[in-house]
């Protein structure tokens, strides 16, 4: 049984890292702001979310397993609300023809 | 190599390349960015040296000076493109460099020269530990056997909001602090403003409790309340306070004042200043830390809002 949870960490753990390595590559290599942080979201969501199901068997206590999941629905909000508001201010800038602003 | 250590050499590289080039960077939201980011990754390296209380400042006050290095850099940009094209004289960077390498070796050198082991207090913190009622050091250390250094920490941070508030043109002084936030009432700022700050507060007093036996304490636990007081203001649903108001200073200086008087009392009751009796050690503890966490998260707060520059 314990071997069965340990493949499932390392099965999920690397499904989430290589979808931070690719979300990585598109934050460097996608041409603008829009598709940058489509690139970037998908980190977030599904690769802290593969890493946390990852880790959950290894978590100890239904406390920790908990906790675990709190923090990537945090994550999630939190990432799903500055991904907006930066998505509005870039779409602003663009309408408005200036140059970037990232404030 | 394990595993561990690969992973440690990676992360000291990373701190050190974060940091070079927080230097190197001309434009200054870039180089905050990077501030950031050194920060956090620092928090990280904290964790490895299993100081999860450090590293919990680390990240709390990282992000705080954060949110204000990128409001000083945007008061700066319309400064922004002379002062990159201003480059300082040769002599001037020879200078820079000797003395930044002369810093650098006299660090180098006091560490080097440190006795192995190190000399430390900690096996006396561990005998004496039960003494406090806490079971974790680090808030033993803070509260109780360098209570002074806490205590003074406090009336600095205290320091620091007055002066920011004496930047205050003389018509708005007693004012509210900062431009009036606006934001879509329905968007998503004020929809994470409105969903958020219950889960956070609730971390916050968690993490202030939590403390006297874990990791944690009255900074850490303030500086996530303080932000949620802050998410809450910059969504515009809320006003910053005029900070004229009687009940705001009297919250500002609680923490120092109840910290003061159980010190005082400790003269006659205990064995001098800020020496607590053991039979209530713990109670006067925790009854500090009340005080010095909602301190912290209005100082912190305020500190954010900036200046008054409005009289209303």
């Amino acid at each position: 049984m314990s071997f069965a949870l340990d493949i499932l960490t390392i099965t999920a753990v690397s499904a989430g890292a290589f979808f931070f390595l690719a979300g990585t590559v598109g934050l460097l290599r996608f041409p603008d702001a829009l598709t940058r942080l489509h690139a970037l979201t998908k980190a977030d969501n599904l690769g802290l979310g593969l890493v946390v199901l990852g880790l959950l068997p290894q978590a100890g206590s239904l406390r920790g397993g908990l906790k675990l999941i709190c923090v990537w629905l945090l994550v999630l909000l939190a990432g799903a609300t500055v991904s907006q508001l930066i998505a509005r201010a870039a779409l602003a800038s663009t309408a408005s023809g200036q140059r970037g602003n990232p404030l | 190599m394990t595993i561990a250590a690969a992973l440690e050499i990676a992360l000291a590289v990373l701190v050190l390349g974060m940091a070079a080039w927080t230097i190197a960077a001309r434009e200054t939201f870039a180089a905050v960015v990077g501030f950031v980011a050194y920060g956090l990754l620092l928090a990280l390296v904290w964790v490895r040296l299993e100081a999860v209380d450090v590293a919990l400042t680390e990240a709390a006050i990282g992000g705080l000076s954060g949110i204000l290095l990128v409001g000083a850099a945007a008061r700066l940009r319309t400064s922004e493109t002379p002062a990159v094209a201003e480059s300082p004289d040769g002599m001037l960077r020879v200078a820079a460099a000797v003395l930044a390498a002369i810093v650098a070796a006299a660090l180098a050198a006091g560490v080097l020269a440190l006795p192995d082991p190190a000399p430390t207090l900690a096996p006396p913190v561990a005998a004496n530990i039960a003494a406090t009622g806490l079971g974790n050091p680090v808030t033993g250390v803070l509260m109780a056997f360098r209570a002074m250094d806490t205590l003074l920490e406090k009336v600095v941070l205290l320091l620091a909001l007055v002066g920011v508030w004496s930047l205050a043109p003389d018509r708005v002084w007693g004012g509210r602090p900062g431009p009036r936030h606006q934001a879509d009432p329905l968007g998503v700022l004020a929809f994470l403003a409105r969903l958020l700050p219950p889960v956070g507060i609730v971390v916050g007093i968690y993490i202030f409790w939590v403390g006297a036996d874990h990791p944690g304490g009255a900074f850490q636990g303030g500086t996530i309340l303080a932000a949620m007081w802050l998410l809450v203001m910059t969504a515009g649903l809320t006003d910053a306070p005029p900070v004229r108001l009687r009940w705001l200073r009297l919250v500002l200086i609680a923490g120092p004042a109840v910290f003061l008087v159980v010190g005082l009392a400790g003269l006659w009751l205990g064995d001098g200043f800020l020496s607590y009796p053991i039979a209530y050690a713990k109670p006067l503890i925790v009854t500090i830390e009340v005080a010095m966490t909602l301190t912290i998260a209005v100082t912190l707060g305020l500190l954010l809002a900036g200046a008054p520059e409005r009289s209303a």
